[in-house]
């Protein structure tokens, strides 16, 4: 069961991109381009997402198991560190630079289009570099 | 500023945003997670006995969206400007950064910041600056991004 309401929201989190638009680089790009043609619209995407999912997380932090029982995994973490300042910039230039990021990457392999698949393997291999890198400290 | 009239869908924007925090809402409300596209795939990477299966499903979901999609309407465009190499050097700087960072835009951008989570609100704002800085390097500086 879990596995299909897992399956379930992948789909409609790849529907949203799609009808909203982010699943096209150049109009994540249009956003980022302060100076030049600007288009807003990505701002709009976070406030309806964000307006839906905090009803959402609002009934799951009286909890402390989801609707199928399982336990309900809220991240802990409070401090600003230096990774998540550092790996957020980094994301955030690789971001810039494609007008790419993570669920889109895949809504685009999705559609077969070549680039989309280079993406995401590139993607996985940043991945892999930082697990070698994290693997190493210990 | 120029505002890209054109271009500019804020309706069709918030009602997919709107699609996006219901995947995310559902996705703690039904397995507990967060819905941050970024550390269920490099989840995968640090195998956990019993906890694999769902991130394939949840990547699974996504892939497929497109062909779902175009069962009812035509796909919108696609259009991708930056060459091969400029990909892979993008996919590498996403995946280091977006696991070192402990999110990308779906983790800390719709999750984190619905939680009111100072970190995550931080986090969207450096990358959302670093990602315009970019783009604004690549236009002027190098010439065409």
């Amino acid at each position: 069961m879990n596995l299909l309401t897992s399956a379930l929201a992948g789909l409609i989190f790849g529907l949203g991109l799609i009808v909203s638009g982010m699943s096209n680089p150049a109009k994540v790009h249009g956003f980022l381009d302060i100076t030049g043609n600007w288009d807003p619209s990505l701002a709009f995407v976070m406030l309806g997402g964000i307006a839906v999912a905090s009803i959402g997380f609002f009934f799951a932090r009286r909890r402390t198991q989801s609707w199928l029982g399982l336990p309900l995994q809220m991240p802990t973490a409070r401090d600003i560190d230096r990774r998540l300042v550092i790996g957020s910039v980094v994301f955030g230039i690789g971001w810039g630079l494609a007008g790419i990021c993570p669920g889109p990457a895949l809504v685009v392999a999705g559609t077969g289009i070549v680039e989309g698949g280079i993406f995401v393997l590139a993607m996985l291999a940043g991945m892999v570099v930082f697990e070698l890198i994290e693997q190493r400290k210990q | 500023m120029i505002m890209d009239i054109a271009n500019f869908t804020p309706v069709e924007a918030t009602l997919g945003g709107a699609l996006i925090g219901l995947a995310a809402a559902l996705f703690m409300l039904m397995n507990g997670r967060i819905a941050g596209v970024s550390g269920i795939m490099g989840g995968i990477l640090r195998p956990v006995e019993g906890n694999m299966l769902w991130r394939v499903a949840f990547i699974f979901g996504l892939l497929v969206s497109p062909a779902l999609y175009s069962q009812f309407a035509s796909l919108p465009a696609i259009q991708i400007d930056s060459s091969n190499v400029l990909l892979i050097v993008a996919g590498l700087l996403v995946g280091i950064g977006s696991r070192y960072g402990s999110g990308c835009t779906s983790g800390h951008g719709i999750c984190g910041i619905s939680r009111l989570s100072f970190r995550s609100i931080l986090a969207t704002l450096l990358f959302v600056l670093a990602g315009m800085a970019t783009v604004f390097f690549m236009k002027n500086l190098v010439g065409g991004a």
